[in-house]
């Protein structure tokens, strides 16, 4: 009877595909070294689409504000006029404050691509 | 003595200059100073290079003049270094361009391209220099009665000589020098102004000034909120595309360098543009009849203070200021001349850098004495809206998305930069233009910026067979960490 027949050995050696480095799927960009540059142009991108998008709100927000709530012109921070307080004072440090959250966040974006690539 | 302030100020930079060409023997050293540059010294060189005569005199002026509206443009020169810290900084470190046509050429695969940026390198350089040099006249003439020409020349004499000896090695040395100068010259006064200040009963406003300077749009300007949105809009993305500011980028060692470099020069510039709001505050209580000008920085020391220490913090101020006209004229000329030789006269030879070097200092300084005297923050404004028009937009698409191609990217700086300069043109030789059109004109980053990015998105999605064959590999070499063992390719920037 030529019917079915149990496979009693593995044959996992045949099977297995050589397994590439990730870093030769990029260079020899491969579908699966394209998916990782996408994966991590896709973070980075949306990391600093973050930052941005804040900074436009806070940045084109002000003058909006200030033109539709004119209290808010002639109001007081310890003294000094809430539109000098905040442009010539407080938004260095937030500037600096946002810029140094980025870096910390983008080293670890690449930190973790690096982290993928060389894992094999 | 503010005289003999100028004198020191340049002789310190000859003998600095001098002393970086010491070090500096090699074609490969001249140009990008070796990359041994700590990050420390690069981001001070970078805020020296960049704090020019329109930060240092023409901020507190504008202010002084106009009011709370003015107090944007500082805030977006500090901001434009945040937007390129986070679009620009570590893949441009990582594609290995040391110009912006460098840049272009690796990133598109085209010659037309290059030439293109080349072209507007040079145009923005030039709008650039051009107000420093008037201002060095304007400040040689107020301290000595010397014509407004002199003070241009003598600038441009220091700078070719500087440049001409030292190459980049030595400017960098120059400019880092040049960054805690300019801090201590506006800190010191500063500090002494506001004890006068108190000492004299500390005066608020006029109650008319109150009312109206101290609140945002309320001046007396027309379409005070499109210009103010318009002058954010130039000046936060403007920033990245500066060429004198890029080149500085190439000395970092690396993309994560590049990234803390530009944190380092964005707390640098932060403390440094805490000052000039104080100035025009100041100088609107004790001298308002200096609306219009840019001496308010300079006069009121002596105002306020007067006797011989009135004279001194004169005399430091002063040698701020010109050390304002050196920084960034010095490396607007470094960035200007290296587009001259390599892509107009075509080689990268030190030979061609000098001849390059007069070409780039001469024509500006020819059109600081010809054409009509803007305020010099102004000037330098539209020079960033240009920069906006042109070079944002081929940074930000190009690093980030893939389907740019080389005739979009084309369109894209032919449109938006020539739009750009046709309204500077319009500006400087015949302007102030009243109502809409003249607010247009003024600030026009607010129209060409978005026309820029429009058409360079919507002539890559029609010529998609112009896509450069490598951007994969570009990619690469823009995203990846360099510790990485990934193949790069094989493009090398011609200049060095």
């Amino acid at each position: 009877m030529k019917g079915r027949v149990t496979v009693t050995s593995p044959r996992t050696a045949a099977a297995r595909r050589p397994r590439y480095p990730a870093s030769r799927e990029i260079d020899e960009q491969t579908r699966l070294g394209e998916v990782y540059m996408r994966s991590l142009l896709r973070t980075q991108f949306r990391l600093a689409l973050f930052v941005c998008t804040v900074l436009a709100c806070v940045v084109l927000g002000l003058p909006l504000l200030f033109l539709l709530v004119p209290e808010l012109r002639a109001a007081e921070l310890a003294g000094v006029p809430l539109p000098w307080a905040v442009l010539a004072g407080l938004i260095y440090p937030l500037f600096v404050a946002g810029a140094w959250l980025y870096v910390r966040q983008a080293e670890r974006n690449e930190r973790h691509f690096e982290d993928l690539v060389e894992r094999q | 003595m503010s005289l003999a302030a100028v004198g020191l100020v340049m002789a310190a930079a000859i003998l600095i200059g001098a002393f970086g060409l010491r070090l500096s023997r090699t074609t490969s050293d001249f140009y990008v100073a070796s990359r041994t540059v700590t990050p420390l010294w690069n981001a001070s060189a970078i805020g020296g290079e960049y704090l020019s005569a329109a930060s240092f005199l023409g901020i507190a002026g504008l202010i002084l003049t106009h009011g709370a509206d003015m107090l944007w443009l500082p805030v977006g020169w500090t901001g434009g270094y945040l937007v390129l810290l986070v679009l620009v900084s570590a893949p441009l470190r990582r594609s290995g361009a040391y110009t912006l046509p460098d840049f272009a050429e690796s990133r598109l695969e085209s010659m037309a391209v290059r030439r293109t940026a080349g072209v507007l390198v040079v145009l923005i350089g030039w709008l650039y220099l051009m107000p420093q040099f008037q201002s060095a006249g304007i400040v040689l003439r107020a301290i000595t009665g010397a014509p407004g020409w002199v003070g241009g020349l003598l600038v441009a004499l220091v700078v070719a000589v500087n440049v001409l000896s030292g190459g980049m090695r030595s400017i960098t040395f120059v400019q880092a020098f040049q960054y805690w100068l300019k801090l201590t010259a506006l800190a010191l006064p500063l500090v002494f102004l506001l004890l006068a200040w108190r000492s004299g009963g500390a005066p608020g406003l006029p109650a008319h000034d109150a009312a109206h300077w101290q609140l945002p749009l309320a001046g007396a300007k027309e379409y005070g909120l499109y210009s103010t949105y318009s002058l954010i809009l130039a000046t936060f993305l403007g920033t990245m595309g500066l060429p004198h500011v890029l080149v500085r980028f190439y000395t970092n060692p690396d993309g994560r360098a590049a990234r803390r470099t530009t944190l380092v020069v964005l707390s640098l510039l932060g403390a440094f543009y805490l000052l000039p709001a104080l100035y025009g505050w100041l100088g609107r209580i004790y001298a308002p009849d200096l609306a219009g000008t840019d001496a308010v920085v300079l006069t009121l020391p002596s105002r306020m203070i007067g006797g011989t220490l009135g004279d001194l913090l004169t005399a430091l101020v002063t040698a701020g200021a010109f050390a304002a006209f050196l920084s960034t004229s010095s490396g607007l000329t470094v960035s200007v001349a290296g587009v001259i030789a390599q892509d107009l006269l075509g080689g990268g030879a030190v030979r061609a850098f000098r001849l390059a070097t007069l070409l780039a200092v001469t024509v500006p300084l020819g059109l600081a004495v010809w054409a009509r005297a803007l305020p010099v923050a102004d000037v330098v404004g539209l020079a960033f809206a240009v920069a906006a028009s042109s070079f944002c937009p081929l940074l930000v698409l190009g690093i980030w998305w893939r389907r740019l191609s080389s005739t979009g990217a084309l369109a894209g700086l032919l449109v938006g930069g020539g739009l750009a300069c046709a309204a500077v043109m319009a500006q400087i030789t015949g302007g102030p233009f009243d109502g809409l059109v003249g607010a247009l004109l003024a600030q026009p980053a607010a129209w060409t910026v978005p026309i820029a990015f429009v058409v360079m998105i919507a002539v890559s999605f029609l010529t998609p067979h112009h896509v450069p064959p490598g951007v994969a590999r570009t990619m690469v070499r823009l995203h990846t960490p360099e510790t990485l063992n990934l193949d790069r390719g094989d493009w090398r920037p011609r200049s060095s």
